[in-house]
């Protein structure tokens, strides 16, 4: 992605608690960065909420972005804080429209920094098609945050043929995974341990809302549900679909793509691929009569090319999913007790 | 994963799996030692897999389950009371302590790090001057190597802020105490492969001429496992006992020279008191009075009261394979991997947290 707009000079190279105040040094923030940046009709009348017309039935989100480090490869945090409530939208079968913006910055954060993540979230917002009308900034002292947080609160309209909830689900479903597992969270914990492996793992932060719409346009009601797995990962997100449908979920080891170099990190680290973090991957329940269809579909997508059916519903073992493991075995797939932590040996 | 692939075949998996059906007359325990088999055997779905009258009972190779309630309590108290930057292998930081884990004392201001390797202590140490660093020097005769290594690079490198909390504990002795036992219904042992990596498989002779049981130094993946249990089968129907190594593209016979070489140099062997087991002599390795400096327990004044293991937890019981942790009262109940009663069922290689977290206590519809 390029990022090339030039940091605007200002009489400041680093954040300062001043800067959350509402005075000058709040306004000169605003004015030579975010509004600079990100204006749209609605932001420049710099009011105190934006005021806009949705039709019909809309959809809201929100979600609160802390990732350490800031920048990793294929990403940072301004892409996941406009990405991550995008798809949540998405999930629920909407259009992104507008997006709230509110900073947490830590005193001491570099400008140049929070420049980079401005454009950032500028490019993303711009390939998401959505607009930041609204926003807030405040400055902690330094040591009371970690350089910066994001939240972002979205509101979208739904698409008229979505009918997604869990009441819809019901056994024989196809479970449809839209592309390879853990690459986000691998990425990020690389990161934080200071491995390098020898091919680069990027994470997956994208937006999925296009792809979304597209196929929920096509299929309409046969998409029961949209779930993306983020922090949890695929077993999380399965279990929690388990219990809210009443239903049991039957999951094949095989069939679920996990990248190479991804599964080889995973080992190193001593972490199940099923639970680790994704950023731009969607699971969809899809009737079985138009999985098929729908994968095929799915599959046109760039981003694509590896979704895979990867399991289905059932009326048996009701609440609990099941994995058929590659060597034929078989195992419930358990929600997690806390945070993956690696292993001794 | 190239390499690994052919360990994890579903056709070789068939054919060693109708191999030892073929075999089969008798009724077996088999003793899976190390931690990482009984979680590879359950993750795999392994254990619904064998016939009947193979039962695997889990063994006390995860160290996490045995490091004693009074070592983490020390871990605690040098990360609340001593300002120091505590460091620790990531499965060791939930297991309860008699206050509280590692991972409460984080949340309450200590400086708990997970780390990967004990070096990393060593580069953190170097980068802090003015704190202590510690390391919680927890495992088998696997993680002694690095943890004495770590040792040696501080002591050459002149950094004296550094040592390690040591609770290292070793395989055949606690293998000798399951055998001793009186109760004891282990037929054969799948012995840990990655432990006989370091220290060779000399150490294991004694025991199989001694308690006249079979032993198999065995691997981690499906096919692993399962070829060991072929060999034990095949030895124990055959009414013979002896040493035999499955897990040869690892194990060499003396093991890893270097290793052992490092870790004589820093370690001596001694008693170690053994989570939910109980002391076994000459069962542990202690840091050596010539490295003393870098010895947790020797350079801090940790002055607190003796705590003992909740008498309600049976996890004693289940590492020496006397029942199963679905056995236990409390299993899923009073214990849970959030509230847990023992260090079984939070390590990652606990047999209670793998029979809990892939739902082994007889839910599984087949």
């Amino acid at each position: 992605m390029l990022v090339s707009c030039p940091i605007p000079k200002l009489d400041f190279d680093t954040i300062n608690l001043g800067h959350g105040s509402g005075g000058v040094l709040t306004s000169q923030l605003l004015d030579a960065g975010v509004f600079r940046l990100l204006g749209n009709d609605l932001l420049d009348k710099k009011h105190d909420g934006a005021i806009f017309t949705l039709q019909g039935k809309v959809a809201m989100s929100t979600d609160t972005y802390v990732v350490s480090p800031l920048f990793f490869e294929g990403g940072n945090i301004g892409d996941l804080a406009i990405n991550g409530t995008v798809n949540d939208l998405a999930m629920c079968g909407a259009a992104a429209r507008y997006l709230s913006l509110a900073f947490v910055l830590e005193e001491g954060l570099k400008m140049e920094q929070f420049w980079e993540i401005l454009q950032h979230i500028k490019a993303a917002s711009e390939a998401a098609g959505v607009q930041i009308v609204t926003g807030d900034t405040k400055v902690v002292e330094r040591g009371k945050g970690d350089k910066i947080f994001i939240n972002t609160t979205g509101v979208g309209e739904v698409h008229q043929k979505a009918a997604i909830g869990m009441e819809n689900i019901k056994p024989g479903d196809k479970i449809v995974l839209s592309g390879p597992l853990a690459r986000h969270g691998i990425t990020i914990m690389s990161h934080r341990q200071g491995l390098q492996f020898e091919t680069t793992i990027s994470s997956d932060t994208r937006p999925l809302n296009k792809i979304v719409l597209t196929l929920i346009n096509e299929f309409g009601k046969d998409i029961h549900l949209l779930r993306d797995p983020t922090r949890g990962g695929l077993a999380t997100v399965l279990n929690e679909i388990a219990v809210g449908a009443g239903l049991g979920i039957t999951i094949s080891q095989r069939d679920i793509p996990v990248e190479e170099e991804v599964y080889g990190a995973c080992e190193m680290l001593g972490l199940d691929p099923l639970y680790v973090a994704n950023e731009g991957l969607f699971v969809a329940i899809v009737d079985a009569s138009v999985s098929d269809q729908f994968l095929f579909q799915l599959k046109q997508w760039e981003h694509g090319a590896m979704a895979c059916i990867v399991g289905e519903v059932t009326n048996e073992h009701v609440r609990q999913v099941l994995m058929k493991s590659n060597i034929g075995g078989r195992r419930v797939v358990n929600m997690l007790a806390g945070e993956q932590l690696p292993r001794i040996c | 994963m190239k390499y690994i692939s052919e360990f994890r075949s579903p056709e070789i998996v068939n054919t060693l799996l109708g191999e030892i059906k073929k075999i089969l007359k008798g009724s077996w325990n088999i003793m899976e030692v190390c931690g990482g088999q009984t979680h590879s055997l359950v993750k795999n779905g392994l254990l619904n897999m064998l016939p009947a009258n193979i039962q695997m009972i889990h063994g006390p190779g995860c160290p996490v389950c045995v490091t004693p309630v009074s070592l983490i309590d020390k871990a605690v108290h040098l990360a609340m009371e001593h300002d120091v930057i505590l460091c620790s292998f990531g499965d060791m930081i939930r297991v309860p302590g008699s206050g509280m884990s590692l991972l409460e004392a984080k949340s309450k201001g200590g400086d708990v790090r997970i780390l990967y390797s004990p070096l990393e202590a060593v580069k953190i140490a170097r980068e802090n001057p003015g704190r202590e660093v510690v390391f919680f020097a927890v495992g088998f005769e696997t993680t002694a190597p690095a943890n004495a290594l770590s040792v040696v690079h501080a002591y050459r490198e002149g950094v004296k802020n550094y040592s390690i909390l040591t609770s290292h504990v070793l395989v055949p002795p606690a293998m000798e105490a399951i055998m001793s036992d009186e109760d004891c219904r282990v037929d054969a042992f799948l012995a840990a492969g990655h432990v006989c990596a370091i220290m060779g498989i000399g150490e294991y002779y004694p025991l199989v001429e001694k308690y006249k049981i079979p032993i198999v130094v065995t691997g981690f993946e499906p096919v692993d496992l399962l070829e060991g249990i072929l060999m034990t089968v095949r030895q124990l129907e055959a009414g013979t006992y002896k040493l035999e190594n499955q897990y040869t593209r690892v194990v060499e016979t003396e093991g890893n020279k270097n290793a052992i070489a490092v870790v004589d140099q820093i370690f001596e062997i001694t008693n170690r008191e053994w989570r939910g087991i109980g002391n076994i002599p000459f069962s542990g390795y202690a840091v050596k009075s010539a490295y003393s400096d870098f010895d947790a327990n020797k350079k801090f004044d940790i002055n607190i009261a003796e705590a003992h293991e909740d008498t309600t937890c049976l996890a004693g019981d289940v590492m020496k394979g006397k029942i199963k942790p679905d056995q236990c009262p409390n299993f899923g109940k009073k214990c849970t991997p959030t509230r847990p009663l023992g260090a079984p069922m939070v390590s990652s290689e606990g047999a209670c947290a793998a029979y809990y977290h892939f739902n082994l206590a007889g839910s599984v519809h087949q």
